[in-house]
């Protein structure tokens, strides 16, 4: 373990991972000293002008904008749009800082569940073989024929709006890949002397797969864990940019890189006028999941025993 | 080897009932009136209850699961898929005539993953830890990590928006109003850019090119940097075997041992991932046509997920389904073509 940790922090490309990750978590925890939110609902971004065009960074709330909030007993914090607004007029700096809880949120929520469906139904397969491995397996095939993207479309456009919904629909098409890596690792595994001395001893199936399987064979999982949860913020992301992901307004990153879609041209003449809409969630995405595959891809590079010592 | 393809072939008809199984799971999600809704094409209907029954009663809509699902395998057969309201036409015959155009666009991605995944893994693997290697390796992990919306929308921003050389949409107004209207431009394939050439357009070729470059670079970039990323380590791990280290005691030139003893060995595992992500590149088209107003299937899936137009979106989601399983079938049977051990598994 130790070995591991110096690794990554030897390495640039996961050290640069590590940080970014850092400052993710930091936006995430001092969200509410970051932007302030106006409503009782932190994740409903407050819109700074009825504009439906997006306006340029450093926007100043409009009158009538703040005549409302004012009339509604709301203390004004901040009265600027520092990254513009996208289009609506909605905060495009509060619609990232709290999206960063949002994508933390759905990342390390649908990472787990769907890790601990994956592990429970492919270590039975793996353990018990037979007639429920070839069971399992199969509908493992199944769900995986649907393309994910797609797959998850659907089931959340059948669910309906809601971000619970989309998580709903990541963790129901995304556990497969866990289940055939454990599945794998553990047949290698169960051959081998320790298992059979366990089972020698009477030591009971189920504690066998949690107490002797389980801890040697867990680490390809956490690894792919890793990687998929920048993966599954995206698919969030692209869910929300399709129009079926989360309700209007929410902080959520893909709504608002879905706000930007409409003027991402521009105006004629004025080619580009509307870059912030994209740049700044944009960059958002990119980094955080950039930063999950730096640290994830260097862990790969150090469990696998093919190349150590290449490093 | 044929006992191998005819086992997998008998599977077939069984996942592909699988898949549909679970897809009439989805479906059953809805409730009775959503479920009729995606039958209905005229929303008359809905108010009049004779007229509505009498659908109930066609579609078996309230009949038990299992029946229920017996009844829908029955019309789907059928090729009935209900009514798609965002088409406005039935749900077959909204994918077939979507069908070529995203076949066009996915058809001509093969092309980059394939050479340019491979050919910069096999240069990164040889200049292992080199600047260059460092450098594709770098370029690779971000690719990987810009998701295809966003990397799309920056093409469409830099490439359109700015430059104005590669616009959205499949065809420009003048063009469309000769492939469409004019009685002169033959249809032979429904891929534009062939059938352009067939009929001696050149300018409707370029059209229609220009058009497809953007969406064709959003579609595979990923697969590309994913395929790099397998090249260099297979091939990283293949330099190292004996029969390397034999070639170059005997004095072999290192053009020859890269070349023609390595990259042939390191590519075996590299054909069934490069399979897998030709196929992957099916989820991508739904974003990468939205992204580029590309009126193919992808775009017409998504417009109906955000109208709720569930027959449609259900229809799309078996044709991939069919697509995928089809395509991973074959992959595995051209990777048992290529790799003797896989048949004796």
């Amino acid at each position: 373990m130790n070995r591991i940790i110096r690794k990554l922090l030897n390495n640039t490309a996961s050290l640069i991972g590590l940080l970014l990750l850092l400052v993710f978590i930091l936006i995430a925890v001092f969200a509410p000293y970051l932007a302030p939110p106006l409503f009782p609902d932190p994740y409903q971004i407050p819109r700074m002008s009825w504009d439906v065009e997006p306006q340029p960074p450093g926007f100043p709330m409009s009158d009538d904008m703040r005549f409302v909030y004012e009339s509604l007993g709301k203390p004004i914090t901040r009265d600027k749009a520092i990254f513009g607004t996208a289009q609506g007029g909605y905060d495009i700096f509060y619609g990232l800082i709290w999206g960063t809880r949002t994508a933390f949120r759905i990342g390390i929520i649908t990472v787990t569940l769907s890790m601990l469906i994956g592990v429970i139904l492919g270590s039975l397969s793996a353990y018990f073989g037979g007639w429920l491995d070839e069971l399992l397996m199969r509908i493992t095939d199944i769900f995986l024929s649907i393309p994910f993207l797609v797959a998850a479309m659907v089931l959340t456009t059948i669910l309906g709006r809601g971000l619970d919904k989309v998580m709903i629909a990541l963790v129901a098409f995304g556990w497969m890949g866990y289940a055939r890596v454990i599945r794998g690792s553990i047949l290698s595994t169960k051959e081998e002397v320790y298992v059979m001395a366990a089972k020698a001893l009477g030591v009971k199936d189920f504690r066998i797969i949690a107490f002797h399987l389980l801890p040697n064979t867990i680490f390809p999982v956490l690894v792919q864990a890793s990687m998929n949860i920048g993966s599954m913020v995206v698919t969030a992301a692209a869910l929300s940019f399709l129009g079926v992901g989360a309700p209007l307004g929410y902080a959520d990153w893909g709504q608002m890189v879905s706000f930007a879609r409409n003027w991402i041209i521009g105006s004629p003449g004025k080619a580009g006028e509307y870059w912030y809409a994209v740049f700044f969630p944009g960059i958002f995405i990119v980094l955080f999941v950039l930063s999950w595959n730096l640290v994830g891809d260097t862990l790969r590079d150090i469990l696998d025993p093919r190349l150590r010592g290449e490093l | 080897m044929l006992s191998y393809i005819i086992r997998r072939l008998l599977i077939l008809p069984l996942i592909l009932l699988g898949v549909t199984f679970l897809i009439f799971c989805l479906f059953s999600l809805l409730s009775p009136m959503e479920r009729l809704a995606t039958y209905v094409n005229n929303p008359s209907v809905l108010k009049n209850p004779q007229a509505a029954q009498r659908l109930i009663d066609k579609y078996h809509l309230d009949d038990p699961f299992p029946a229920g699902y017996i009844h829908w395998l029955k019309s789907l057969l059928k090729l009935d898929l209900g009514w798609s309201a965002t088409a406005n036409q039935p749900v077959w015959e909204a994918i077939m005539q979507r069908l070529p155009a995203t076949m066009e666009l996915v058809l001509y991605s093969i092309i980059p993953v394939i050479l340019v995944g491979i050919w910069l893994g096999v240069i990164s693997a040889v200049h292992h830890n080199d600047l260059l290697d460092q450098t594709i390796r770098v370029t690779a992990i971000i690719g990987w990590s810009l998701p295809t919306f966003i990397f799309g929308l920056l093409i469409l921003f830099i490439f359109y928006g700015i430059l104005g050389w590669l616009p959205p949409g499949r065809l420009s107004t003048w063009a469309q109003y000769i492939v469409y209207t004019s009685e002169s431009f033959k249809h032979f394939t429904h891929f534009i850019t062939i059938d352009a050439l067939l009929n001696g357009r050149l300018d409707i070729f370029w059209d229609a090119l220009k058009h497809l470059i953007a969406p064709i670079i959003t579609l595979s970039y990923i697969s590309w940097a994913y395929l790099l990323r397998i090249t260099r380590s297979s091939m990283l791990e293949t330099l190292r075997k004996d029969y390397i280290r034999t070639a170059r005691a005997k004095g072999v030139d290192e053009k020859t041992v890269i070349y023609q003893h390595a990259r042939k060995n390191a590519l075996i595992p590299v054909v069934t991932v490069a399979g897998m992500m030709i196929i992957g590149m099916l989820g991508g088209v739904v974003i990468t046509e939205t992204v580029f107003t590309y009126p193919g299937l992808g775009f017409w899936a998504a417009s109906s997920a955000q109208q709720l137009d569930y027959g449609s979106v259900i229809g799309f989601a078996l044709l991939f389904a069919f697509i995928m399983v089809i395509g991973n079938l074959i992959v595995d049977i051209s990777y048992a073509l290529i790799d003797p051990r896989v048949r004796l598994e």
